[in-house]
């Protein structure tokens, strides 16, 4: 009984249940709020749910390394959203001004259009991928790596410093300048809505009133995530490399007694995590037609609370805290208003930060033994 | 020689932990260094894997010089260490750790034989294959720690601590499966608390004593030596 009573009083001076109370009211709330207008115009809903599904994918690519960097050395990289920036410039590069999409039917003149766009796409996006991977790599070597024993906090700075210069650079004149760049896709865009039937939009008119409308960009991000997506997962699970990977982020000391080189495993960590970036940037412009030398910046941040609130460090969880990010933010800008989308995200961090400060599938770090 | 220490001098910081020790390994032997906490064995071995640089000194294997080889590179010629408290991959599972005690090898067949001859060492490791390193017990983990030093198919095999925090039992298990290992002609540095196991399996002996070679010499020598047993072995 008396056990009892301390354990209950325990519990009132850690105010865990306050908390727990505070989101379950948020979360009921929510659910009011938005399932009323749901059941109100059930379109609109759809329609916030595919474009929120848009956004999460993209997210999810950058959110991936950021978790994969920290969970090897443990360190946001802030300089992360600004490498898929880079990625988004390259790839407005090579189509508006370089027209790589077109090099199959340059090279081969017989080749059908669409085979042709569907390789010159994949190049680009690959280029892209190639050429984050090589910038983070150099990043991580000339910036990180010295601190690999400082204080952490050291590499913290270092990082955000990393992320000015990266965005300052790119704002000179001779690089990608200070304005927003209006974005050529690499393939047209076509659009259908579903209103009794998949139906294609013909270019310059509206949809029927109630239809729900979809994008091949939507298709595009969503296959191209989820190749990529299983493809790291292969990497980490079953190479002999990613296996490095989990057993450096396990125990970097033990790792080098087995022989692994454990700079050259962070040192490919980055490549990965950079070239997911790279190809997000290259989607996340195609999807939104503007490049500008700040627009890693808060998709950055958006990816970064999503890996927190998956549990920073697991890569199923820095999916699926992507997938919630993108929900919350169209919905918070269809229900409520557009501005109220990184309000609503901030507040996502600082909740998960009181709440469950390791994420949905983080585990507490103690367990080492 | 196998192995040839030669006067290493190791610092942590200011404190000087290892005061100029040397000491030998021949083709085939098993040789422990014994001590008490904090004498330098541990430290001894991380130097030799190549973890801590030495300040001065220098060791030989093979007569080959691998004083500041690192410690990724160390594997490579033959040298794996079992590190004190098992230090297993708790994420990944038993086989997984096997297979970047494998890191080094290159050859798919090689690394099959290598399997097949631990879980001939550690058959309960075959069981649980498929597990999650974390979740083995204590005798079980440091099996496979042992398992996973082996899969780099080692000249030299280096055990720091192998019966810490083990049943009696289990200890008399593993220090079986360690002589097992030297029949089949891996030589073995082991780093000892348990003196008296230790002395009884290996063939010759150092006892350090704050960062020096205080004793040498055969163990049955070691064994019937007042002093050793005074201070380690528990005799009055």
């Amino acid at each position: 009984m008396e056990h009892e009573r301390l354990n209950f009083k325990d519990r009132i001076i850690k105010g865990k249940w306050i908390g727990k109370l505070f989101l379950v009211m948020i979360a009921l709330l929510a659910i009011w709020g938005i399932g009323s207008k749901a059941i109100y115009n059930p379109q609109l809903f759809i329609q916030q749910i595919i474009n929120g599904l848009q956004l999460g994918f993209v997210y999810a690519l950058i959110a991936l390394g950021y978790t994969m960097v920290y969970g090897i050395v443990r360190l946001i990289n802030f300089a992360h959203g600004d490498v898929f920036m880079v990625g988004a410039m390259v790839s407005y590069f090579a189509v508006g001004v370089f027209h790589l999409q077109q090099w199959p039917s340059a090279v081969f003149p017989g080749i059908p259009l669409y085979l042709s766009l569907t390789i010159g796409t994949i190049t680009v996006i690959l280029l892209s991928m190639i050429v984050c991977a090589i910038l983070a790599m150099v990043i991580e070597k000339i910036a990180y790596k010295p601190l690999r024993n400082a204080p952490r906090i050291s590499a913290l700075i270092t990082a955000i410093g990393m992320s000015f210069f990266l965005e300052y650079f790119g704002a000179l004149p001779f690089v990608f300048t200070p304005n927003f760049i209006p974005y050529k896709r690499p393939f047209d865009i076509v659009t259908w809505y579903v209103n009794n039937g998949v139906h294609q939009l013909q270019a310059g008119k509206a949809p029927p009133q109630g239809s729900v409308i979809f994008s091949n960009i939507l298709l595009i991000i969503v296959l191209v995530t989820i190749i990529l997506v299983l493809a790291l997962t292969y990497i980490v699970q079953r190479t002999k490399v990613g296996k490095a990977m989990r057993a450096s982020s396990y125990d970097k000391a033990t790792s080098r007694l087995m022989g692994i080189n454990v700079d050259g495993i962070i040192s490919i960590t980055f490549a990965i995590g950079a070239a997911l970036a790279g190809a997000g940037g290259v989607l996340y412009a195609t999807a939104y037609p503007s490049v500008f030398f700040w627009m890693g910046m808060i998709p950055g941040l958006k990816a970064f609370i999503a890996a927190v609130l998956g549990g920073i460090g697991s890569i199923p969880g820095a999916f699926v805290g992507a997938l919630i990010m993108g929900q919350a933010e169209v919905l918070a800008a269809g229900y409520i208003s557009t501005p109220m989308r990184d309000a609503i995200s901030f507040s996502i961090l600082i909740l998960v930060l009181l709440i469950r400060p390791t994420g949905i599938f983080g585990e507490p770090e103690a367990e080492k033994a | 020689m196998l192995l040839n220490v030669k006067e290493l001098n190791v610092f942590y910081g200011a404190i000087h932990a290892l005061q100029g020790i040397s000491f030998s390994i021949n083709q085939g032997e098993i040789v422990t260094l014994i001590g008490a906490n904090g004498a330098g064995k541990s430290t001894t071995l991380n130097t030799v894997s190549g973890i801590l640089r030495p300040r001065s000194g220098k060791i030989f294997f093979n007569e080959k010089d691998i004083t500041l080889t690192p410690a990724e590179e160390i594997v490579r010629f033959g040298i794996c260490q079992a590190p004190e408290g098992r230090k297993i991959f708790a994420t990944l599972t038993v086989l997984e750790n096997l297979e970047m005690g494998a890191y080094t090898q290159k050859n798919k067949k090689d690394i099959n034989d290598s399997l097949e001859i631990v879980f001939q060492h550690f058959p309960r490791l075959k069981e649980r294959q498929n597990q999650l390193g974390g979740t083995l017990s204590g005798g079980e983990q440091q099996m496979l720690a042992i398992g996973r030093a082996l899969m780099s198919r080692p000249h030299l095999l280096l055990l720091d601590e192998p019966s810490m925090g083990l049943s009696p039992i289990l200890v008399e298990e593993i220090f079986n499966i360690i002589q097992d290992i030297n029949s089949q002609g891996t030589s073995i540095l082991l780093v000892e608390q348990n003196a008296q196991m230790a002395l009884s399996v290996a063939h010759r002996g150092y006892v350090l004593e704050t960062g020096k070679v205080a004793i040498s010499g055969e163990c049955t020598e070691l064994i019937n030596n007042p002093q050793v047993a005074h201070a380690y072995l528990g005799a009055h």
